[in-house]
């Protein structure tokens, strides 16, 4: 699991680099989602324009990334293609989460 | 009358482990290609298997050193896909499903569900869900509804 990150307008923006998040890559992805946001800025954007799918294992694994950070943190998530999307909304997470439809839009909105 | 040709009972194994999930979604869609299945039909199909095939791996055969076979079995029904899945793991509790209700995410961060998803999902997105224990097989049915010969 190839994720990369950089920090823009004191946000923190990290890129999955693969098209999937599922049960083969879940606790990968939540190693990975650590090494880039500890000790970071406030507000992280997972950029998830690359994944195509995810199941309830990857949904799990950005929950536990959330978490992970703490409530005195942001995670927004931006990008998300139509199953990715329909996954969020199917559980009720897109009521946990800020959704961005663009990375930019979510940059915009969310600079300080 | 629909011109589609039928496509064939399809009927294939895989073995458990990590990729199990993507190996059967792959191999089914590959084989429902004729179909010309939509991406949200598609999208259904990929989730569910992965969802089942997941709580197998996870739950059925829940030591890695020793797996075992799932089989996967897809009838062109009438009503939708017709597939069925079979492994020799462990049963399930209390001889059922999971109810695979929603989770609460109205909870503090601390306490937000990681987990518990899988069963919810595939309740949602399948229909005529039963799961039978036979001697030491498992044996769960579902139906995946799709717009019978339609192109898109």
């Amino acid at each position: 699991m190839n994720l990369s990150s950089r920090t823009e307008d004191q946000l923190r923006v990290v890129s999955v680099n693969g098209d999937r998040i599922d049960a083969a890559v879940a606790i990968e992805f939540k190693d990975a989602m650590r090494a880039e946001t500890d000790g970071g800025p406030e507000t992280v954007i997972l950029d998830l324009s690359a994944v195509g799918f995810i199941d309830s294992s990857g949904l799990g694994a950005i929950v536990a990334s959330m978490k992970h950070m703490g409530q005195d943190r942001t995670l927004a998530l931006a990008g998300l293609t139509p199953p990715v999307d329909k996954v969020f909304r199917l559980t009720r997470m897109d009521t946990v989460f800020s959704l961005f439809a663009t990375l930019d839009g979510a940059i915009n909105e969310l600079q300080p | 009358m629909s011109t589609q040709a039928p496509i064939p009972n399809i009927h294939f194994k895989v073995q458990s482990g990590v990729y199990a999930a993507r190996e059967a979604s792959e191999k089914l869609l590959h084989e429902l290609a004729p179909l010309d299945l939509n991406a949200e039909e598609t999208g259904a199909i990929e989730l569910v298997m992965a969802e089942a095939l997941n709580n197998i791996v996870e739950h059925g055969y829940p030591d890695p050193q020793n797996g075992g076979p799932i089989s996967i079995y897809c009838e062109h029904g009438t009503k939708g896909l017709n597939i069925k899945l079979v492994d020799n793991g462990l049963p399930m509790p209390n001889g059922k499903t999971p109810a695979g209700l929603a989770v609460n995410t109205d909870v503090e961060l601390k306490d937000m569900p990681e987990g518990g998803f899988g069963w919810f999902i595939i309740k949602d997105l399948a229909k005529d869900v039963a799961y039978t224990r036979t001697l030491d097989t498992n044996r769960l049915d579902l139906r995946i509804a799709i717009t019978f010969g339609a192109k898109n």
